[in-house]
């Protein structure tokens, strides 16, 4: 089934009796040239780029749940490509690019949103900061204007412009940032996959993986064993365990991050916008719900529900710069768990030592932009046995030897900093 | 979530400074190579399920602490000083 707008008006006048379903719902075969554990936006993405850019199409998607149940339906949906440190410069710059294609290239209205993304700046300190962050976005041929403070004002009238606590000095403006519509990043990969002969496979949980001599043959699962050439560990959150099952411990602790989201509300918040005092970040979603976060509980964790402090802290952030959010009433939090790496930056390896094995982790509070990317050089590095370009510097080596870690906040390589 | 500071009593989450897996109690020789550093420094176990960290009573006593608590209900099953754990380990 593909969609156009001819296709949506006969659908209009025929009583939209004519809509299929958007992907096979697939039973697992014995065997497949290759296994991707985890159905979420990166695993789908993976499956479709194997599938498109490899011609390889005899690989399943296992799923423990259903597509969609994990982060890829739980993240506040942003886009972007501001990232300062070479290795993740060029990785989100092509991430960014594939969004722009995404809609075309899937034939999907995913809602990618380039409605600008500004982070807000307080003092001179962090305007050296962001203009440096600036300069490097523009060499890698992004785009990035740092405003002043009248500038903020013109796209930001409702600012809190005149407190004395945390003044508004100004911010950096990526106007090809933005927001997407995250399930249907999820649907639009999974009916691309599909179509090209992936199997998705739903409720389907991984509880071991077969490795015969250094060699992976498969995995074992609660629907029986299946047998595979290559297999691909994608779980976010879960890499710890699933990582546990081929006899590895990772360079991964697993942390709950808060989502928020308010009552449908009239437009009132055009960009995605981020303060630079708290961590706060909002944007507004096409239904009107007010979507904003903030930052990890802090813990390690695995109950995709937070506790009362975050949520209180991320409150008054938000109430601090827009004091005229403050009468909208919250509908919903949630949470998701976040595979957080020391040095908050991505893992995209070989596992080394077990043939045919191979990693996506480690994608930190920051996985949905990354998703196309991440598929894209992920169904590279497992098609080929080598690493994408964009993608070269994300091994999971760098701690043990110390090269290339890439600590993009500048706080310190260690579990507890990110 | 509140934690039991064995010092002070039970107080608010907020008081504590989360400090990781609770194996920097158990931190290698110094010539004891790459694997072992690696181990220490990075991998984790990561466990759903029971695990122990260690916290500071920042807010309060100051005391490290190891907490022995399940990450998927939350719950908190132990909370010792570490200063205790690491004798009683000696």
């Amino acid at each position: 089934m593909r969609f156009s707008g001819w296709k949506v008006f006969t659908e209009g006048l025929s009583g939209n009796k004519g809509w299929s379903a958007h992907w096979r719902d697939a039973q697992p075969k014995a065997e497949y040239d290759y296994i991707i554990i985890g159905g979420g936006g990166h695993g789908l993405s993976t499956a479709y780029y194997l599938a498109k850019n490899h011609g390889i199409t005899n690989v399943a998607v296992l799923e423990k749940g259903y597509i969609g149940s994990g982060n890829i339906g739980r993240n506040t949906t942003i886009v972007r490509a501001n990232y300062f440190l070479q290795g993740n410069s060029e990785f989100y710059s092509h991430s960014l690019k594939l969004w722009e294609g995404m809609e075309e290239d899937l034939n999907y209205n995913v809602m990618h949103s380039q409605r600008g993304l500004i982070n807000l700046f307080h003092s001179d300190g962090q305007r050296d900061a962001f203009a440096r962050r600036g300069n490097m976005m523009v060499n890698q041929g992004d785009d990035a204007i740092l405003l002043d403070r009248e500038g903020v004002r013109k796209h930001l009238p409702y600012l809190d412009f005149e407190q004395t606590r945390f003044p508004i000095y100004g911010g950096l403006y990526h106007p090809r940032g933005g927001t997407a519509r995250h399930d249907a990043v999820a649907w639009g990969y999974a009916r691309g996959a599909s179509d090209r002969g992936v199997d998705l496979i739903q409720n389907c949980e991984v509880t071991g993986i077969d490795i015969e001599n250094g060699v992976v043959k498969g995995v074992q699962t609660t629907r029986g064993p299946i047998k595979g050439k290559k297999v691909g560990i994608i779980v976010a959150g879960r890499s710890g365990q699933v990582a546990a099952m081929a006899g590895r411990q990772l360079p991964i602790e697993s942390h709950v991050l808060q989502a928020f989201v308010t009552e449908g509300l009239k437009p009132v918040i055009d960009h995605v916008v981020s303060f630079g005092m708290g961590h706060f970040y909002i944007s507004q979603s096409d239904k009107g719900g007010l979507v904003f976060g903030g930052d990890l509980d802090f813990y390690a964790s695995y109950a995709q529900r937070g506790n009362l402090p975050m949520k209180e802290h991320v409150m008054e952030a938000g109430m601090t710069l827009m004091p005229m959010i403050g009468k909208a009433k919250v509908l919903r939090s949630w949470g998701g768990i976040m595979d957080m790496t020391p040095d908050g930056s991505p893992i995209i390896d070989k596992m080394d030592g077990i043939d045919g094995l191979f990693i996506d982790c480690g994608w930190n509070y920051g996985g949905f932009k990354a998703v196309p990317a991440s598929g894209w050089c992920m169904a590279h590095l497992m098609a080929t046995d080598t690493h994408h370009e964009v993608a070269s510097k994300y091994r999971l080596d760098r701690f043990r030897t110390g090269v290339g870690i890439m600590d993009e906040e500048g706080t310190g390589s260690q579990h507890n900093l990110h | 979530m509140r934690l039991t500071c064995p010092i002070c009593g039970e107080r608010d989450r907020r008081e504590f400074v989360y400090k990781g897996h609770a194996l920097a109690l158990d931190r290698p020789d110094p010539d004891a190579g790459d694997d072992a550093w690696e181990s220490y420094v990075y991998l984790r176990e990561n466990p759903a399920g029971v695990t122990r960290d260690l916290w500071q009573h920042d807010g309060g006593c100051s005391a490290w602490l190891v907490v022995t608590r399940n990450t998927v209900t939350h719950e908190v099953l132990k909370t010792e000083l570490a200063t205790a754990v690491k004798e009683a380990q000696s």
